[in-house]
């Protein structure tokens, strides 16, 4: 394994029943870089996702996280919060944490999504935004190196939406986090990530490295670069049919 | 803004004692009504006695000690078929409901025996068991297992399985996963099964008290009928609502109590 190494990706196929899902995916993912992960919808980002966290095992291949490749240092976060409403938003962090000071570490993450005030309530007393906050919160508990991000902000509204997207980005830079961000905006993945990673069906992968400091008309750039990528064999053919 | 405020919250206080009186307005004029007319001669007294009439039935059996005791041995049917029948329910509807091998096995087989109307067992149950405690706590026990089961069963078994998969990603051990996601996740399914059961085990041990007993106030109500004891037999039938509804009422406390999440709406923030 590279030295800097996070994630290693290395031939990895995936077959449900006679679907195949992956293809011979590799991908190498660097310590502490932010990836984006586009694609058209059942392209098999989630499942790609899913087989990194361990949830699922390949058909063949290999996938090695770390050097001692536990799945602990990884959390995931999804489109629905998957909080449990029958815990308040205190015990919702603590759920899953083993160490004993674990009210305090939640009370700090609380403030830093910037819901110190509802620890008592429970996840249906709180907006959309409030709940993928909150399961921020609760993906960091466990001071994680590797955060798995499945569309998780694809349910709010723009605004918010934009917010999430700044945290998110500031938590990992403050953390030195390494992140794979499956979305279907490329907005999104051409303001967020350091690369971004177009998956298309057989083996074909096209990525695109961002640049630093990016301004919105770079973002714009990169984004519709992206776009034709995935896009882009239909796009022709429907303009020479 | 203020003032809006302090008349909404003042218009709820209003509001309070008037919602929580108003079922009682119809049973209270029903019995008035009933009374009046039993006094005025307009009911017979063979036909419908009045309701002091019942009452003072109810005060002469509780001194004498006999309410007390059919009462008290009622209850112990009631309890400990609903224990033995609910216990029976929930542990089949756990393992159908986590093992998939179980429910092959057995789910088919309990589906065919529910259909089958626990009450028509009654003589079969007495060929077996006799008259004695045994009998009519079977009875309860075998009409209470279903709802619990049913409902058990199906609570665990549709568990957002999105919720299991994050217990996954939390490499939860199995008890834990039992413990922190499926049950809170099945309860309310559970509840109602609980709740359901409540009515199914005063209805089955009514008809069991009546048919064979020398017990218990569905003995009593017949007893009862054999002397023409009209105001005993109605005494029996009263009895039986105030259980039923104290039953549902403990049912629902206990609702609310465990359920707490889902009645905390967005109204209490
Ligand atoms: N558990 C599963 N069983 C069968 N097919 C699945 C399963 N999970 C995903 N798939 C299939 O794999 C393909 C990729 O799905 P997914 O990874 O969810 O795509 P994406 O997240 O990119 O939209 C889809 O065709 C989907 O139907
Ligand atoms: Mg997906």
């Amino acid at each position: 394994m590279n030295k800097n190494s996070m994630i290693e990706i290395k031939n990895v196929n995936k077959m449900y029943q006679n679907l195949t899902a992956l293809e011979n995916v590799n991908l190498n993912i660097n310590q502490g870089e932010f990836i984006a992960l586009v694609g058209m919808s059942g392209g098999g980002k989630s499942t790609l996702l899913r087989l990194i966290a361990g949830l699922e095992k390949p058909t063949s291949g290999e996938i090695t996280v770390g050097k001692d490749n536990s799945r602990s240092v990884m959390r995931m976060m999804f489109q629905e919060d998957r909080l449990l409403p029958w815990m308040n938003v205190l015990d919702n962090l603590s759920f899953g944490s083993k160490d004993k000071n674990t009210k305090a570490h939640a009370k700090e993450l609380l403030d830093l999504v910037e819901l110190g005030d509802y620890a008592n309530h429970f996840p249906n007393q709180l907006s959309g935004g409030q709940k993928q906050r909150i399961a921020l919160a609760r993906a960091l508990m466990t001071n994680p190196k590797v955060l798995l991000l499945d569309e998780p902000l694809g349910a709010l509204d723009a605004l918010t939406r934009r917010k999430m997207q700044d945290l998110i980005l500031d938590v990992c830079q403050k953390q030195h986090l390494t992140t794979i961000l499956v979305t279907h905006d490329v907005d999104e993945a051409a303001r967020m990530a350091d690369r971004i990673v177009v998956m298309k069906e057989s083996t074909n992968y096209y990525e695109e490295d961002c640049p630093k400091n990016r301004n919105a008309g770079q973002i714009g750039i990169v984004a519709d670069r992206v776009l034709n990528e995935i896009l882009g064999e239909k796009e022709i053919q429907k303009q020479t049919a | 803004m203020q003032d809006s405020l302090t008349i909404a919250r003042k218009k709820r206080k209003f509001d309070l004692p008037v919602t929580k009186l108003l079922p009682f307005l119809l049973p209270i004029i029903l019995i008035l009504f009933w009374q009046v007319s039993s006094t005025l001669g307009w009911l017979s007294s063979s036909v419908l006695p009045s309701p002091l009439a019942v009452l003072q039935d109810g005060i002469k059996l509780t001194q004498s000690g006999e309410l007390p005791k059919n009462l008290s041995i009622s209850l112990y049917r009631a309890t400990v078929g609903l224990l033995i029948g609910g216990g029976v329910g929930f542990i089949l509807g756990f393992i159908n409901g986590m093992s998939k091998t179980c429910r092959l096995l057995f789910d088919s087989s309990i589906q065919m025996f529910r259909n089958i109307p626990h009450l028509a067992l009654i003589p079969l149950i007495i060929l077996w068991l006799g008259i004695n405690e045994s009998a009519k706590i079977s009875l309860v026990a075998i009409g209470t297992m279903f709802p619990v089961y049913i409902n058990t069963f199906h609570g665990i078994s549709s568990v957002d399985p999105d919720l299991i998969e994050m217990g996954k990603s939390y490499e939860l051990s199995k008890s834990q996963m039992f413990f922190k996601i499926i049950f809170p996740a099945a309860l309310p399914q559970i509840l109602v099964g609980i709740r359901y059961a409540l009515g199914v085990m005063w209805t089955t041990l009514i008809v069991a008290e009546t048919i064979s007993a020398s017990s218990g106030i569905g003995y009593m109500a017949n007893n009862a009928e054999d002397f023409m004891d009209m105001e005993t037999v109605i005494l029996c039938i009263v009895v039986y609502a105030i259980l039923g509804k104290i039953s549902d009422l403990v049912a629902k406390s206990f609702e609310s109590l465990l359920l707490e999440w889902q009645t905390t709406g967005r109204s209490n923030v």
